[in-house]
């Protein structure tokens, strides 16, 4: 899933301070399970500002909606006939879902609750880890399931490097190396002779090297 | 025992502190509460395992957001007592009481009386 992490409240009033009228907008699904931008950290946050204004003497109105996702269309149509009671929404979703709502709806101004992170996974509630750097061109089938691209601060593909000690990372001592934990897991699978072969020069153009990607896919499309 | 504590004091029952959420203390403070505080029991004693050490960082979370936004985080707290130490729970509430006094009342009461005129 998409991880985030929520913004310093600070920054979020700075942010909001001169409209008056401000629906926060939160998403059910990958920053609800990191616990970011889900029903439950918007009713937070809608709570906070309603106080921190009123404190201020501020007259501000604050609402609070949690769609299923921000970043279909058919979920944003369900604030089609609300949004023009807003000067301003405040997305507790990812980047995307901040774009597509400023997509949909031009007039109004969209601002970030929160700073979207990476690729991850739940490690343990409170604990989220990168896992995947959405790189389009998946070469886990020969590193035995482990990713170099995103775990491996070098991103090589021949690894480790030099800076490989008793199986941590040259930037972190609590770091793991991901290419001992390559070599320990193909050993594992009895699978090292996939180690010795030379990885190639990898393609790149599939990551953001190409510039915005897209996927297109015929057989779905309408 | 019969032991008395302050009357101003409203107690709201939860199956487990660990059942306090964040926006429970929020929504207490924006219907105009002047403090917030829970009662546990002692940690390492949690019937499930670790309610009241949530509760107790959830306090910790609603105390910063309060200092934030203007409210005072001092106005929340944690307390941790056995199911049969009466005496301590009125004497924290009391201890809560008498802190709550001293800081006077919360601002976003006021505040709506002064936004209302
Ligand atoms: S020590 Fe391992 S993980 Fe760190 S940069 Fe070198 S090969 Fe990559």
């Amino acid at each position: 899933m998409i991880i985030a992490d929520k913004k310093p409240i600070e920054e979020i009033i700075e942010a909001i301070k001169d409209y008056k009228k401000i629906l926060i907008l939160g998403c059910n699904e990958c920053v609800t399970v990191c616990e970011a931008g889900g029903k439950k950290e918007v009713e937070i946050l809608a709570s906070a500002l309603r106080m921190y204004f009123l404190n201020q003497s501020k007259d501000v109105k604050i609402d609070e909606k949690t769609l299923e996702r921000q970043c279909d269309h058919e979920y944003l149509e369900e604030i089609r006939n609300t949004v023009e009671n807003y000067d301003s929404i405040l997305s507790l979703a990812c980047g995307v879902g901040v774009q597509f709502t400023a997509e949909k709806y031009h007039s109004t101004p969209v601002f970030p609750g929160v700073n979207t992170c990476f690729l991850g996974a739940t490690e343990e509630r409170g604990v989220w880890v990168e896992r995947c750097q959405a790189c389009g061109k998946c070469i886990l089938a020969s590193t035995g399931g482990i990713c170099p691209v995103s775990r491996c601060a070098k991103r090589i593909l021949n690894g480790p490097c030099g800076g490989s000690s008793k199986g941590k990372c040259e930037i972190n001592k609590d770091l793991a190396c991901a290419w001992q934990l390559i070599i320990d897991r193909l050993k594992a699978l009895g699978k090292l002779d996939e180690y010795e072969k030379i990885t190639p020069i990898k393609d790149w153009s599939t990551d953001r090297a190409g510039g915005p990607r897209k996927v297109i896919r015929e057989d779905v499309k309408q | 025992m019969r032991l008395e504590y302050p009357s101003n004091i409203k107690i709201i029952r939860i199956p487990c502190t660990g059942k306090l959420d964040i926006i429970h203390i929020l929504r207490a403070f924006e219907k105009g509460a002047d403090g917030v505080y829970a009662v546990g029991c002692l940690e390492g004693s949690c019937q499930f395992n670790n309610g009241n050490i949530r509760s107790r960082k959830r306090i910790e979370q609603a105390k910063k957001l309060l200092d934030t936004i203007g409210v005072g985080g001092e106005r929340v707290a944690m307390y941790n007592l056995s199911s049969g130490e009466g005496t301590h729970f009125a004497s924290y509430a009391k201890e809560m009481n008498e802190k709550i006094q001293k800081i006077g009342p919360n601002p976003i009461k006021l505040a709506k009386k002064r936004m209302a005129a």
